[in-house]
């Protein structure tokens, strides 16, 4: 399939929580290509690198990104206005596989790590979903989530809102009550590996979606390198912007 | 001839630019967003003897202007790259250049031999790797080091050799020269120079190779100056590049003396910048009422 490069007119571009912006872009072609856990990359003003940015929600002619303002990339992206245009390459990467997905499917997001998984639980048949967030009101997405999904599990690490605690401990009950027989998640790297132990653990199928700092964004300059045990990659690297950023979490060498 | 039409060593390019080595790999993502082909030619992505996994990651951290970056040649080896790339760009109707990397003298002429039995239209040699048997020191630090492996490769290669320059030296026109005077048919320069970066938060490099090659728009006024300096120096063509991010740069760059120029880092802003430099050129070729825009290198008339 072939990449694009479009200019994409502003939608809307609204702060959603402390640094969080919750950003739609119009451009039906995009729309049209894109899956669930692909990713965009933004220009930025005048930064070199281009920004990427996962894809939350897919619309007839919209893609829907949210983020999150950690430097002057992102900062610069929030102070863009409706009406706007953005230079965007996209649709990016390889997404979550969802084909033969069983019904108790189990999406875990956590922090800003949440965003993909909306558009991924809305492409799957009523299922369960547990964010992580690190308090209350760094919660983003809840309403959306809880509209997309049959049930929907809140963790917070201080207590603040929810289960006090991870999303591991969730997991695990889910687990043992027996409905949970597909894993996809996306969040820090700590937790991803925690999640795809327990997946191991118990034989459930689970897949991650990773970040690396990046270059191209299409495979060329193999910045973006991960380990990985698949023997496809022959120089013992996939690269998340081409080959991810979802991977089979079995197939992750965690560093 | 067409307006934009270059020959360098012997090998014709419809027009003078080129992506350049490690930006582009070989040319397989770029061709999903325009036909590679538009191009005057292609750097393939540095190759070794063997496979090289490269750095750990992170290996891109950005710069004001520019980009540092510690990929640490990640290849599959000349064997794959015979087999798997090279037919396929073979195909897209551009200049196909192989860049060869090694660690050892022995390692990159028996690189070089492959590619010399191959269809490849020129070869690169990249004298910035570290030579594992002289202490770590790049090849091309030195005069004396960068002329040795020139001499070694010169024996066994059937192509047209193009040698790569470091910038990380204190007089890149000995260099050139020393690299001339070993049957170099071409230079090109320059790769990266080295940077470091460093996370406040984290009090640690941020590449966790701790240094990296810096290019992109804050390495162009070295890279003109580097290469008006060598012009003045020597006689073989020389491919410019270093921080080329729009069709001025590419008309400077020749100013200062190169038949040709590569594009690398400026792809990652926007993957169009080599065909709109090419755009850019002819028109000012145009405007300019050039018959090709040969007439533009080293035109720029330095002050006495
Ligand atoms: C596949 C993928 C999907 C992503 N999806 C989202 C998302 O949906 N929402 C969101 O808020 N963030 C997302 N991120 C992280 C986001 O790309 C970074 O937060 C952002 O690039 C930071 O840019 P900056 O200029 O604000 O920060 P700075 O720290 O100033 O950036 C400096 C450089 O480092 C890079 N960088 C910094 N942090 C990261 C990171 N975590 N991952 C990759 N590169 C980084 C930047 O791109 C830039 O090149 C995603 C990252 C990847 C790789
Ligand atoms: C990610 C990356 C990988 C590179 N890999 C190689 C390589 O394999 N061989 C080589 O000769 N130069 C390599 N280079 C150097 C470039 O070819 C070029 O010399 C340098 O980046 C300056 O040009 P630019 O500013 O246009 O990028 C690489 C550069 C980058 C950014």
């Amino acid at each position: 399939m072939n990449y694009m490069e479009r200019v994409c007119p502003i939608a809307a571009n609204e702060p959603i929580g402390p640094g969080f912006f919750d950003l739609t872009v119009q451009s039906a072609d995009m729309a049209r290509a894109a899956a669930c856990g692909q990713f965009v990359n933004i220009r930025c003003g005048a930064k070199t690198l281009r920004r990427p940015i996962s894809i939350c929600e897919i619309g007839e002619d919209t893609l829907r990104l949210v983020y999150e303002v950690k430097g002057e990339g992102t900062a610069w992206l929030s102070q863009r206005k409706a009406g706007e245009n953005l230079e965007i390459l996209g649709p990016l990467g390889q997404g979550f596989k969802l084909k033969n997905a069983p019904e108790n499917a189990v999406l875990i997001g956590g922090g800003i790590g949440t965003p993909p998984m909306l558009q991924t639980a809305k492409a799957l048949k009523n299922p369960t979903a547990i964010l992580g967030f690190r308090t209350r009101n760094l919660m983003i997405l809840a309403d959306d989530f809880a509209a997309a999904c049959g049930a929907v599990h809140i963790c917070t690490d201080d207590g603040s809102f929810g289960h006090h605690g991870f999303v591991t401990d969730v997991l695990k009950q889910k687990i043992a009550e027996g409905t949970c027989g597909l894993i996809l998640a996306c969040g820090p790297i700590p937790m991803l590996k925690n999640v795809a132990a327990i997946a191991e653990e118990n034989g459930i199928p689970c897949q991650v979606s990773l970040e690396q700092r990046m270059g191209c964004g299409i495979g060329a300059c193999l910045t973006c390198a991960c380990k990985n045990k698949n023997p496809m990659y022959v120089t013992g690297n996939a690269h998340v912007c081409k080959n991810g950023p979802v991977f089979n979490a079995k197939e992750v060498i965690w560093e | 001839m067409s307006l934009l039409q270059v020959t360098i060593a012997g090998v014709d390019f419809k027009n003078p630019v080129i992506a350049a080595s490690g930006a582009y790999g070989f040319g397989r993502e770029y061709n999903r967003l325009y036909p590679i082909g538009k191009l005057g030619g292609v750097s393939c992505k540095g190759t070794t003897l063997h496979t090289r996994s490269g750095n750990p990651a992170p290996r891109i951290a950005e710069t004001p202007s520019g980009i540092l970056n510690s990929v640490g040649l990640e290849n599959p080896g000349v064997d794959h790259v015979l087999e798997f790339d090279l037919p396929w760009i073979l195909k897209q109707g551009t200049v196909v250049i192989s860049n060869v990397a090694g660690s050892t003298v022995e390692e990159t002429c028996a690189t070089v031999e492959k590619f010399s039995e191959s269809k490849t239209d020129m070869i690169e040699l990249n004298i910035s790797c570290p030579n594992v048997k002289q202490g770590g020191a790049a090849f091309g630090v030195c005069a004396d080091s960068a002329a040795a492996v020139t001499r070694e490769v010169r024996r066994v290669c059937k192509k047209p050799l193009i040698v790569k320059l470091s910038p990380n030296v204190a007089d890149i026109g000995e260099i050139a020269k020393a690299v001339e005077a070993e049957g170099a048919d071409a230079l090109s320069l320059i790769n990266t120079l080295t940077g470091m970066r460093i996370d406040i938060k984290t009090r640690r490099p941020i590449l966790r190779n701790n240094t990296g090659g810096l290019s992109g728009p804050a390495v162009f006024p070295v890279a003109v100056r580097m290469v008006s300096e060598v012009y003045r120096q020597v006689q073989i063509p020389i491919i410019g590049l270093g921080g080329v991010a729009s069709w001025q740069d590419g008309v400077e760059m020749m100013l200062a003396g190169a038949s040709a120029i590569q594009v690398g880092t400026a792809m990652f802003t926007d993957p169009f910048t080599p065909l709109k430099i090419i755009d850019g050129m002819e028109e000012y070729v145009r405007e300019q009422g050039l018959s090709n825009i040969s007439e533009l290198t080293g035109a720029a008339k330095l002050w006495e």
